[in-house]
């Protein structure tokens, strides 16, 4: 019972850290504004394993974040096996293919209002859709390896991604489109000066969507049948065995995952998009 | 109405692409067919029979739509073959997402807007709780649940669904909550108004419609949350099981006629959540 105390005592200490440190002039400041979220992080991990252990929590339920940290350093090259054949080979070529798809699609039926009055609301329909049904399907299609997954992830990326793009590339303002048109500008002077830049926030925007369906696809894909490891096939195998440990260090690799492909999106838009207002501090 | 005719070349153009496509997949099993029979087929005569396998590579629409009358209408509600029970059962389990995603999303987002400690520290990880994989999850909770002695599989379902549900309209809210103007709050102030009646009579009002706008993205994702809930591990009912059963049987029909049958769901749903939208905004006295 001592450790759930402890965990418990530090719990209220570091929120009454926090509390002091939101009301204080430190939280205006980069590093304090990084601090509060990080202790409460700590907060949450502290809490976990001091009611584990505290409440002697069966590890078939709920392991401590200390086991799964150990597994973690014990398990590091299946968990890189599996992260190499979900993330790398699944989820990043579908990711980038569907991306670009989407991107040639919009570019080849820019010049067509028509087609898009037609296409975006079914785009918009399509993008509502539950997806992530088409994954056997796809496996059916393309076999248990990495390519099934990379098309479902393409296949869940087009639509997001295809619909921000054509509105991205109608978000250019009537001025400057006109003053492009006193200067003489051709129609591809016109895409790459004005309107793909001003795109590039709705692009952006869409890519962050893109990034968590791109991972979703790609473990989802892996339930319906994949080769012996993967991050889709290690969880539900794992689950089976009731091997809690690894499912959680393999949950750890995915948050991560997750968390750096999104982190990267944010980068390369705050360098792309300086000139647009929510990036100005 | 100016959309519906651009809306319709567009659907008519993917039905044909569809059928082009379930010509050219469909074809390689004519082939080898006949090849085994040791004949030579023309493609005037393959055509034909890529239209009505059994088990085709890419059935074509009208399989599609033939499957989906016979899931939807072809038998009793209650019967376990009939879609329009399986759809109920994910309509259930998204509706137990979508009304935990809506309460945990409101509160939370009350708690930030208030509680500027909250902001701080809870903000940065509900974004992040979005870019993990909640399919990771999916498995997990569904031994978790059972394990501590929870019956069925509503509750994981409910769970994974409002996970992805809670998030649209936590953003949405607190935008919705902060909308309010310095002119509004200080008029509020004059009126020696308190904290809960600033709330509830100017906060909550206008943040109605960031509330609302939130809604449809929100139902999408818990309709999506509750068929990844029924893909793994052995559900028997619901749409996502409907899905996974064609796929251990090798039935391409069922998958499809379950796919179109969540494509429906998804938009009777978001068809919904766009009137409850128009009724409460009127009811509001907002400009139509």
């Amino acid at each position: 019972m001592t450790a759930l105390w402890l965990a418990i005592g530090f719990w209220l200490a570091a929120w009454a850290l926090n509390v002091w440190l939101a009301g204080s002039g430190l939280s205006k400041s980069g590093p304090g504004r990084a601090l509060v979220p990080l202790i409460f992080g700590a907060t949450v991990l502290v809490l976990w394993e001091g009611l584990v252990r505290g409440l002697g929590v069966a590890p078939v339920i709920l392991p401590a974040p200390s086991v799964i940290a150990a597994k973690i350093a014990v398990e590091l090259p299946t968990l890189w096996q599996d992260f190499a054949q979900t993330i790398l080979k699944g989820a990043i070529p579908g990711f980038l293919i569907g991306a670009g798809a989407a991107f040639l699609t919009a570019i080849a039926i820019d010049r067509s209002p028509f087609l898009q009055r037609g296409l975006l609301p079914i785009g918009n329909f399509v993008a509502a859709l539950p997806i992530v049904g088409l994954a056997p399907i796809l496996v059916m299609w393309f076999g248990f390896d990495w390519q099934s997954k990379a098309a479902v992830v393409v296949v869940m990326v087009f639509f997001p991604m295809l619909v921000n793009i054509v509105a991205g590339l109608q978000a250019s303002e009537r001025m400057q489109r006109d003053l492009m048109a006193t200067w003489g500008a051709s129609y591809l002077q016109n895409l790459l000066k004005l309107r793909l830049p001003a795109a590039m926030p709705f692009i952006f925007n869409g890519l962050k969507i893109a990034s968590t369906l791109a991972l979703i696809g790609a473990i989802v894909a892996e339930f319906f049948g994949s080769p012996i490891y993967g991050m889709g096939f290690r969880i539900s195998t794992e689950v089976g065995r009731l091997g809690l440990d690894m499912v959680w260090a393999t949950i750890a690799v995915a948050a991560l995952a997750g968390s750096v492909f999104y982190g990267l999106i944010t980068l390369i838009e705050r360098w792309v998009t300086f000139w647009h207002p929510s990036q100005r501090h | 109405m100016s959309r519906a005719l651009p809306v319709l070349t567009v659907l008519a153009g993917i039905i044909a692409i569809w059928y082009a496509a379930a010509v050219w997949m469909n074809a390689t099993w004519v082939f080898d067919q006949a090849e085994r029979a040791g004949t030579t087929v023309t493609w005037g005569e393959v055509i034909p029979q890529t239209m009505n396998q059994d088990r085709p590579l890419l059935p074509p629409p009208h399989q599609v739509g033939a499957e989906l009358w016979k899931g939807l209408f072809g038998q009793a509600v209650t019967s376990k073959r009939s879609l329009v029970y399986h759809a109920y059962v994910t309509f259930k389990g998204t509706m137990m997402g979508f009304g935990l995603g809506i309460i945990t999303g409101v509160l939370l987002a009350m708690a930030i807007v208030r509680f500027r400690v909250m902001d701080m520290s809870v903000m940065p990880w509900a974004i992040i709780s979005q870019t993990i994989p909640i399919v990771a999850l999916a498995p997990m909770i569904i031994t978790l649940s059972s394990q501590l002695g929870l019956e069925g599989r509503d509750v994981p379902k409910a769970i994974i669904a409002a996970y992805l549900s809670f998030f649209p309209i936590l953003v949405s809210m607190v935008k919705g909550l902060r909308s309010p103007d310095q002119m509004q709050l200080d008029l509020l102030r004059t009126y020696g108004a308190s904290e809960t009646a600033t709330f509830l009579k100017l906060r909550l009002p206008a943040s109605m419609p960031y509330f609302f706008a939130s809604l449809k993205v929100a139902v999408a994702a818990s309709l999506v949350g509750t068929i990844v809930g029924e893909l793994p591990t052995g559900a028997i009912e619901g749409l996502g099981a409907r899905m996974l059963i064609g796929s251990q049987f090798g039935e391409p029909l069922i998958m499809w006629a379950a796919l179109f049958a969540a494509a429906i769901l998804a938009g009777l749903l978001i068809l919904v959540v766009g009137l409850v939208e128009r009724l409460a905004r009127k009811r509001m006295g907002a400009p139509a």
